[in-house]
């Protein structure tokens, strides 16, 4: 069957299915991420924290989420 | 009187500032930083593992509300890496403070330092406080200094050799030379090393290795920060002038 409802995404480099209409707070609720903890990028371009429930992804778009680890 | 580390108008107790990098779990990075009694650490920026969701973040164990953390641009080699690294720090919880490094080899992990100085422009002109990374050279401390950097931090020898401060004539042309805190960044291998620099009149050390490599990293990173105090205070004290021959501490006179 021919999924409709989902869109194809790169997420972190990786395909990912989204539902169609997810927004980036969608996205980090169904990953279990918490957003004061990560820095999101879609299609390059950084998005401020209080775009997330307006930024709607779409089909081939390209997320990338990051975070803070050890480092020297 | 106190003895404050100020930088970009933000007053540290301690001089030290470590890295959390190559440690073998997050409770030995947050054991070991404690130890240490830094006030600043570095962290590195890098992508969330989607498929390990559940993995532990650095951020439980180190609170960025009690330490300051200060975001690296570890693994850049180029100018636009390492703004898109920043920019993504600031992002994530309104970090200005950040350290810039640019990469120009894999092998030695040398600076690249026309790309360096071309991030730092750019990085403050963007209202970033950037403490720089880079070679131990005079003029290119001096052209950082130019273009806004807030602490310049020269390397003693390579990241992670352990090699100490190979080229103490240049540390200390750049430490007399600079109107922004000097901090020897990298090529710390044990406590002399940090106590040298700290000497030679630099006003902090910046390491990683020589705490995550060390085979106690907990007894090491106390050794540090008590290196790092003595380098200090031995500086503000001034040193003895040297002599070529022996000087006798006990009074010549009234010999029995």
């Amino acid at each position: 069957m021919n999924n409709l409802n989902v869109a194809k995404i790169q997420l972190n480099g990786d395909p990912y299915e989204i539902n169609n209409g997810t927004n980036l707070n969608e996205l980090l609720n169904t990953l279990k991420i918490k957003k004061n903890k990560v820095a999101i990028e879609v299609n390059g371009e950084i998005v401020e924290k209080n775009k997330y429930p307006n930024l709607i992804l779409n089909k081939g778009d390209k997320v990338e989420i990051v975070k803070f680890i050890g480092g020297g | 009187m106190e003895d404050v580390f100020t930088i970009a108008n933000k007053n540290f107790n301690s001089r030290l500032i470590v890295g959390t990098g190559k440690y073998k779990s997050f409770e030995e990075t947050a054991k070991a930083v404690k130890a240490s009694g830094a006030d600043i650490v570095t962290v590195a920026v890098r992508r969330v593992n989607i498929l390990d969701k559940d993995q532990p973040l650095l951020m439980d164990y180190l609170d960025p509300k009690s330490i300051t953390y200060l975001p690296n641009t570890a693994g850049c080699y180029s100018s636009k890496e390492a703004l898109r690294t920043l920019r993504l720090a600031r992002e994530m919880g309104g970090w200005r403070l950040v350290k810039l490094e640019v990469l120009g080899d894999k092998k030695t992990l040398y600076p690249n330092m026309i790309e360096t100085i071309k991030s730092t422009e750019v990085l403050v002109k963007e209202g970033f406080e950037v403490m720089v990374y880079c070679t131990d050279d005079p003029i290119m401390t001096k052209k950082l200094e130019d273009v806004g950097a807030c602490a310049i931090m020269p390397l003693g020898a390579p990241i992670g050799s352990g090699m100490g401060i190979q080229n103490k004539t240049n540390i200390t042309l750049i430490k007399e030379q600079s109107s922004v805190p000097v901090i020897v960044d990298a090529g710390v291998g044990t406590a002399s090393d940090a106590t040298i620099a700290m000497e030679l009149g630099c006003d902090g050390v910046l390491l990683n290795t020589a705490i995550a490599e060390a085979k106690n990293p907990i007894l090491m990173a106390e050794s540090m920060k008590y290196a790092v105090i003595s380098g200090r205070k031995a500086f503000k004290a001034g040193r003895m002038k040297k002599r070529s021959f022996g000087s006798a501490s006990s009074p010549q006179n009234n010999l029995i």
